[in-house]
């Protein structure tokens, strides 16, 4: 039970996390590599607000969320958008887009350690037991798996309900035909894209309230973030919510029962079992 | 002729994308060296069938067979080996090699395998039959739309394929290309190749065909000669639509 | 069936190989370190533009066919023949690589990315609670081998890895690679195994990067887990192979040496901005060289053609 728990608390900032990777593979058609740079820049965020002005994380996302979004658009806009154009094929432009991003996930780890070096940044925020049914959960892990539901919510609220998110849906299913029907494709890649970044930013500065993050774990927050989204399906809302949760209890549970050391080897071996049995996602349906 | 085997057959072959029925329970036999017609209006199931046949799908139930032996479960890349060869509807070519080099990707991969001098010549007939061969050191990129038709076209026949699939081979074609594409079709035929076509160009299909299959919305509406199928009044209900009719 | 330009370019590969032989006799200590990197990487990215260069797919499982390389020479030297090691290092490696191959190589570029990011990590993270478990922290490999020894066995490695470069190149498995990097659906419509070949070429690449790995495992002295599968060897070889082009046998080669030179240039007075600068490199190669070296140079050939036939 504690197992499932506490999965299940990871699991949901693991979602918001894949989520903002989803928008920009699943709607933006830019495989961001350097997703993971966005999350520990988010959590560096609020480690430095709250560190420097006692500003509490919950506060600091609606900073960190409106500069991510930013930065990420003017990525898109001065990278990637040039490469959108040149490309002859999806291919050229899968395989552009992965060195492109990597290459800025690397310069941006070099940044980083540039600027502040390569120490593990932690701060203690809620670090207060709560109790829930018999057992006791770490007050910071409760709250960051309600904000990112609320946010899960929001988002997919936005992206059923609004004109904008349905027609980035849209370019998610057939971006040819959405260009038919008078969508902006350009316009609203750069904006999923954008906000893909804003909404891992977000998942960042939750996820370091309880977890040690330093410049190199990025990539593995990447690595996470993919498995969950091809394991949902790409661009499929309700599959990487549940992907994710499914990740953070298998995660909980090697890791309790096995060794902390072998988790993303859990991961990984779970995302093997997905490739070889169900490639189009748990809910995708066959492509024919 | 009947009394031949078919060299192709088709029995209750259906596909289905979720809840769509692209094509539906479709029966039909192309005897040897028979060039069969297959029409219908837009979205009906045509090319669907096509990519059933050449195996670029899978159909979701009934059978395709290649002389007697069942065809259906198997990959693209076996039935091109069996002796199936295929153009595509949006010409597809290898736009890194010269047009000699495309010739020989059918030659030395497909029903027939040859390597080496062999596949050369072999490649070089092709061209010289699809009336390209002073172009064959031409690199892809600098043909005419026609000519890159014909380069496809040569490398399925490198193939030696046993059934010829042409997906509207003939459309995009400008008047003087259309008369030089469909004396091109009729040499084939004259050579005794079994091909199936499909397409939309009515004189085309009536100086031709043998036989045509009309299909509508997934299914077979009529089967018969030229002549006999475009008088048919339920295939010029689903070309023309029923306030026409 | 061969033509005097392939008899021309043997003999120059041959004549370029001897000479790279002569190197420990007249160069010092410190230009044979550098000759032992370049061999290594020239292996690596040669062999990894093999299967990458037709393909397209990105392999980032170089550190993890490497490091399986490395232990096992770490593990068997003691056991076994050392000349017995390398070959076994390479039947691993292409083992390692059908396995991979089968799983992934079927599905889009981006799957096999991360799937091969992935593979060394996963690797890692085994041997590390293996060691954890069994109370072993790492393994000393003591030989009597010098820098010599190991300098030449790259060598001739390399000299295979060409060998066989070159015969792909000229059998049907090379033309249907190519048709393949064109356009896999008209290859698989033509008759071509397409999965068969990828993983078959995969399996070449694999077995090379195992293989210098157990060529190299005596020179490190003292192997663990995050040396012997530092994800910066694989994402080093993807920069070196694309800067000098993978269109061409010869291409990687071009970028290994220049980059060699650059990268110890960086190292010693950057010493802390190496990741930033890797970053730039793989966007300079987008932006700049997407094809290579060599891309470049048939770009101005072209040019000068056309120059030629204009005037």
């Amino acid at each position: 039970m504690d197992i499932l728990f506490t999965g299940l608390l990871l699991g949901g900032t693991y979602a918001l996390i894949a989520m903002g990777l989803n928008l920009q593979y699943g709607m933006a058609r830019i495989m961001n590599l350097a997703n993971g740079e966005f999350l520990v820049a988010g959590g560096f965020g609020a480690f430095w607000f709250f560190t420097a002005g006692q500003v509490s994380p919950l506060l600091t996302i609606f900073i960190v969320a409106p500069v991510a979004f930013a930065i990420n658009w003017l990525i898109y806009v001065v990278f990637l958008r040039p490469l959108v154009k040149r490309a002859k094929s999806r291919g050229q432009l899968e395989v552009d887009a992965i060195l492109t991003t990597f290459g800025l996930a690397f310069f941006l780890v070099g940044l980083t350690l540039a600027f502040f070096g390569g120490d593990y940044f932690s701060y203690s925020y809620l670090a207060r037991p709560v109790t829930f049914i018999g057992e006791t959960y770490a007050l910071n892990r409760v709250v960051a798996f309600f904000a990112a539901v609320v946010i899960c919510g929001g988002l997919w609220l936005w992206l059923t309900r609004t004109r904008a998110g349905m027609s980035i849906r849209a370019i998610a299913v057939a971006p040819d035909s959405a260009r038919l029907v008078g969508i902006d494709v350009p316009r609203l890649s750069a904006l999923a894209f954008a906000l893909g970044g804003a909404v891992t930013a977000v998942g960042g500065a939750l996820i370091s309230t309880f977890l040690t993050l330093d410049a190199s774990t990025g990539v593995l927050f990447t690595l996470k973030a993919l498995i969950i989204v091809i394991m949902g399906g790409v661009g499929d809302v309700r599959g990487t919510v549940i992907a994710a949760l499914m990740l953070g209890i298998l995660e909980t549970f090697v890791a309790t029962l096995i060794d902390p050391g072998l988790t993303l080897a859990a991961a990984y071996l779970l995302f093997v079992a997905i490739l070889l049995f169900r490639p189009q996602g748990l809910f995708g349906r066959r492509q024919a | 002729m009947r009394a031949d085997a078919p060299v192709l057959s088709l029995r209750g072959a259906t596909k289905r994308f979720g809840g769509l029925v692209a094509v539906n329970e479709i029966d039909f036999d192309v005897a040897e060296h028979e060039v069969m017609g297959l029409i219908g209006p837009n979205g009906s199931g045509k090319s669907t069938t096509l990519n059933l046949i050449s195996g670029a799908l899978k159909p979701t139930s009934g059978t395709i067979s290649l002389r007697g032996t069942p065809i259906g479960h198997l990959s693209a890349q076996e039935i091109a080996r069996r002796g199936i060869s295929r153009t595509f509807q949006l010409v597809r070519l290898l736009p890194s090699m010269t047009v000699l080099d495309n010739v020989r990707a059918g030659a030395v991969f497909g029903h027939r395998r040859r390597w080496g001098a062999e596949a050369d010549a072999h490649a070089m007939k092709m061209l010289e039959l699809v009336g390209l061969a002073r172009r064959a050191h031409a690199h892809v990129g600098q043909l005419t739309y026609i000519d890159t038709k014909r380069v496809e076209l040569a490398r399925t026949l490198a193939s030696d394929p046993k059934v010829l699939l042409l997906d509207e081979w003939l459309a995009g074609l400008n008047p003087t290309e259309l008369t030089e594409g469909i004396a091109l079709i009729r040499r084939l035929r004259e050579e005794g190749r079994t091909i199936i076509l499909v397409e939309h160009v009515m004189d085309a299909i009536r100086s031709l065909c043998d036989r045509c299959v009309v299909m509508s919305s997934g299914t077979k509406i009529a089967e018969g000669t030229p002549t006999e199928v475009l008088s048919d009044p339920e295939v010029i209900r689903a070309y023309l639509g029923d306030d026409d009719a | 069936m061969m033509t005097t330009t392939e008899y021309r370019n043997l003999a120059i590969g041959a004549a370029l190989f001897i000479l790279a032989a002569c190197l420990p006799f007249v160069g010092g200590a410190y230009l044979l370190t550098i000759g032992v990197t370049i061999a290594m990487y020239t292996v690596l990215a040669t062999s990894w533009a093999l299967f990458s260069g037709p393909t397209h797919y990105i392999s980032l499982a170089t550190a993890a066919f490497f490091g399986l390389g490395t232990y096992t020479t770490g593990l068997g030297f003691e056991h076994l023949d050392y000349w017995l090691l390398v070959p076994l290092a390479a039947i691993l490696g292409a083992a390692l690589a059908a396995i991979v191959g089968v799983a992934t190589l079927r599905l889009s570029g981006v799957y096999f990315v991360i799937f091969t990011l992935g593979l060394a990590e996963l690797i890692r993270q085994l041997v590390t609670w293996g060691q954890n478990v069994s109370g072993q922290k790492g393994l000393y490999v003591l030989t009597d081998l010098t820098e010599v020894h190991i300098y030449w066995q790259l060598l001739v490695l390399a000299a295979l890895v060409y060998l066989t470069g070159w015969l792909i190149g000229r059998s049907r498995l090379g033309f249907a690679l190519r048709i393949i990097g064109d356009d896999e659906e008209v290859a698989r419509h033509s008759g071509i195994n397409t999965a068969r070949a990828k993983v078959l070429l995969f399996m070449v690449s694999g077995a090379a990067a195992a293989a210098t790995g157990a060529i190299l495992a005596p020179r490190y002295i003292y192997i663990e887990p995050a040396l012997a599968f530092t994800p910066m060897l694989s994402f080093q070889v993807v920069i070196m192979a694309l800067l000098g082009g993978t269109g061409r046998l010869w291409g990687p080669v071009v970028g290994v040496i220049p980059f060699t030179f650059l990268w110890e240039a960086i190292s010693a007075s950057f010493p802390n901005q190496t990741t930033l600068l890797l970053g730039l490199c793989f966007l300079a190669i987008v932006f700049i060289l997407p094809k290579g070296f060599v891309g470049l140079l048939t770009t101005i050939r072209t040019r000068m053609n056309a120059r030629e036939a204009f005037s």
